[in-house]
């Protein structure tokens, strides 16, 4: 397996006592499992603040985990020495929504490109401009604009920079962070189909993180749906999104449609989850047990599996 | 009955300081609504949307822009050449206006409640104890929770979709006939924008208001407006209900923009990719404004602009061979 999350755990302080010790926590992450094979896309939905980008981050090793283990190739992260952990984290690359944050406004793209191989000491320096060359000509920019900067390009063209910059590591996955969330409906459509592309002739397995379930649906093989820093039902992408079976991906789906929502409220803050099922206060079919019982994930490790005890009777 | 609102070739110019070049925002413009009429106002980012709406209420940024020519006309009456209390009281009283960013559209050093009451004090002749009981009322009416509490809690105490909820509760307090809604839902989340839309919709049948709606998102339009208006580059390229905009789209964009949308049934197989990008509003442009980017453009299309025509019984398209045809 390329990626594997155990029980993922992530808790930031939110409070802190005297002498500055931690007195509460939020649960960004909340006993979080997955796996993504070589050349696999899967995706992950759910709203703000649900903890898509914190689980993108324990996945390239961006955070530690609190409790729980993550995996590249099979091998732990905790236990590897600095520079296998180097090594490997080339090979794992995230690209965030708001690629302009990311890019050095005072470089130019070929020095963009170009760090990358050096710092990783890839190919021949020799050979690295034209690599780099090719790299631009796969994500749709040209040659000339090795010697542009950052501002001069557009929301899409920089997303397509900052997707050639997590290429340049040559890279087994890259987690993708809303890549699309910014873009117009036409740009959207063509950074998504070069994704597509790059998947394809490459077979680079993306960590596919979105809002919109329309978007995730179309791109990814595998779909997880966060509630409140949990898993609340994942499967074959087709299959949730044929049959959803927990109410609050009824609700996206619906939502993405433009459908009726039967769903009300808004997602309460992480630091203080409602008890039992978190997603009780929201749920039209909550009774006493919801209120009092904490959500298991049932169901089949392969197949699908929904955080709902009375899934089958909705 | 006169119409409520009624926009005719609007025209906007933008000027560019440093050059002095003269550009093109709005092209012309024609816009008609009916009382108790939701219209929903598409189009992508850059396109005039939001600059249609800030001409209506004569809040253009001025300079760069100027309404260079063109008429609008609210209830019969010419809005061309009102004095600044005229406006004021247009603004506050007939016409409500709801934006992005619920939490930069609040005063933030203000109770959410009182912000409301001080519309009421400004626009109506209501008694102090009338104007509370119309506030808690106005709360409760827009699915606040707890409207006493309010009274005194700050925007920030609020969450995203709480804070709208309370904008469009001061926009139509003042009992206006027509409310401007400039990407109401963007800023929120996917399971609260239908609720603030359904609310929004809501409050038209109860209160006969008309509503623009403003937004990029095609989507959420569908089962929320009785017209859709699609904009590109400062003109009007397709009008009509919303079963005809998805099902029979006219105009080369409006496929493009559809077809472009990911959906789950179309894994595996790209998405349309309209080519090339949207033309500066500095550019000059003889024939159509979609040319450079249209599947179907022939030596007319770059010769000589299309007019708005009906293509379809009511539904309108700015092409000269509009699908179908
Ligand atoms: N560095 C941090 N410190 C404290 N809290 C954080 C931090 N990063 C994220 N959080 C909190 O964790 C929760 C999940 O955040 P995030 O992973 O960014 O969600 P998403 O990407 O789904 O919007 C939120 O409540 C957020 O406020
Ligand atoms: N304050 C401004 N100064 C200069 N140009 C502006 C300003 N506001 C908007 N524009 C330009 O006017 C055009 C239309 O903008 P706008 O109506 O805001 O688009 P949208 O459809 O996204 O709401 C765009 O090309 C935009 O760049
Ligand atoms: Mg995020
Ligand atoms: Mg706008």
């Amino acid at each position: 397996m390329l990626l594997s999350l155990r029980k993922v755990t992530k808790h930031f302080p939110v409070q802190r006592g005297l002498w500055g010790r931690p007195t509460a926590f939020v649960k960004a992450v909340d006993m979080v499992s997955l796996e993504v094979g070589a050349g696999q896309i899967v995706g992950i939905v759910g709203e703000s603040g649900c903890g898509k980008s914190t689980l993108g981050r324990c996945a390239v090793g961006l955070f530690e985990p609190t409790s729980g283990e993550v995996l590249w190739d099979n091998l732990e992260i905790r236990g590897l020495a600095a520079s296998q952990k180097r090594a490997h984290q080339r090979k794992f690359q995230v690209v965030f929504q708001n690629p302009y944050a990311s890019l050095n406004p005072r470089q130019k793209i070929k020095k963009i490109l170009l760090e990358p191989l050096e710092v990783h000491g890839l190919l021949r320096p020799t050979e690295r401009l034209e690599f780099v060359k090719g790299l631009l000509a796969q994500v749709g920019l040209t040659e000339e604009d090795l010697s542009k900067y950052p501002h001069e390009f557009s929301g899409g063209q920089r997303q397509r920079i900052g997707l050639a910059r997590a290429m340049a590591c040559q890279p087994d996955m890259i987690v993708l962070d809303e890549p699309v969330s910014s873009l117009d409906v036409s740009v959207q459509a063509s950074v998504l189909n070069l994704l597509s592309r790059l998947n394809q002739e490459k077979g680079i397995a993306y960590l596919f993180i979105s809002h919109d379930l329309q978007v995730v649906g179309y791109l990814s093989q595998r779909l997880l749906v966060m509630y409140l820093g949990a898993v609340v039902e994942s499967g074959k992408t087709e299959e949730v999104l044929r049959t959803p079976r927990h109410p609050y991906t009824k609700a996206l789906l619906a939502a993405s449609q433009g459908r009726w929502v039967m769903i009300e409220g808004e997602p309460p803050n992480p630091a203080k989850a409602p008890w039992g099922c978190t997603f009780h206060p929201r749920c039209p079919f909550a009774e006493d047990r919801c209120r009092q019982e904490k959500q298991q994930l049932l169901g089949d490790d392969n197949a699908w599996k929904v955080a709902c005890w009375k899934w089958d009777r909705l | 009955m006169p119409e409520l609102l009624c926009v005719r070739n609007l025209k906007v110019s933008l000027r560019d300081p440093p050059t002095g070049r003269e550009g093109w925002v709005l092209r012309g413009v024609d816009l008609r609504m009916e009382a108790g009429e939701r219209v929903a106002l598409v189009g992508e980012s850059g396109c005039g949307k939001s600059v249609t709406a800030l001409s209506i209420l004569r809040l253009l940024p001025r300079p760069p822009m100027e309404i260079s020519s063109g008429q609008i006309e609210f209830k019969g009456r010419d809005l061309g050449n009102l004095t600044r209390e005229q406006w004021l009281e247009i603004r506050g009283r007939e016409i409500g206006m709801v934006f992005q960013e619920p939490i930069s559209s609040l005063n933030p050093v203000m109770p959410i409640g009182e912000q409301i009451a001080e519309t009421l004090r400004n626009h109506s002749g209501l008694s102090t104890g009338e104007i509370r009981a119309r506030t808690l009322s106005l709360l409760a009416q827009v699915g606040l929770p707890d409207p006493p509490r309010l009274l005194s809690q700050y925007p920030h105490q609020l969450s995203g979709g709480m804070c709208q909820r309370a904008m469009i509760a001061m926009a139509v307090a003042c009992g206006p006939s027509f409310l401007i809604a400039d990407e109401p839902t963007t800023a929120l989340d996917v399971t609260v924008q239908t609720q603030i839309l359904d609310l929004l919709f809501r409050m038209t049948e109860e209160q006969r208001l008309a509503v623009l709606l403003i937004t990029h998102n095609l989507m959420i339009v569908r089962g929320h407006a009785d017209r859709v208006v699609i904009l590109y580059l400062g003109l009007v390229v397709e009008e009509g209900v919303p079963g005809e905009i998805f099902r029979h789209p006219q105009h080369p964009y409006t496929e493009g923009l559809l077809a472009a949308l990911p959906e789950v049934s179309h894994k595996g197989r790209p998405l349309y990719n309209i080519p090339g990008v949207v033309p500066s509003p500095f550019e000059d442009l003889k024939g159509c404004a979609f040319a450079d980017r249209c599947p179907r453009v022939e030596r007319k299309c770059r010769e000589s602009a299309p007019p708005l025509l009906e293509t379809r019984k009511g539904h309108q398209a700015r092409c000269f061979y509009p699908s179908g045809k």
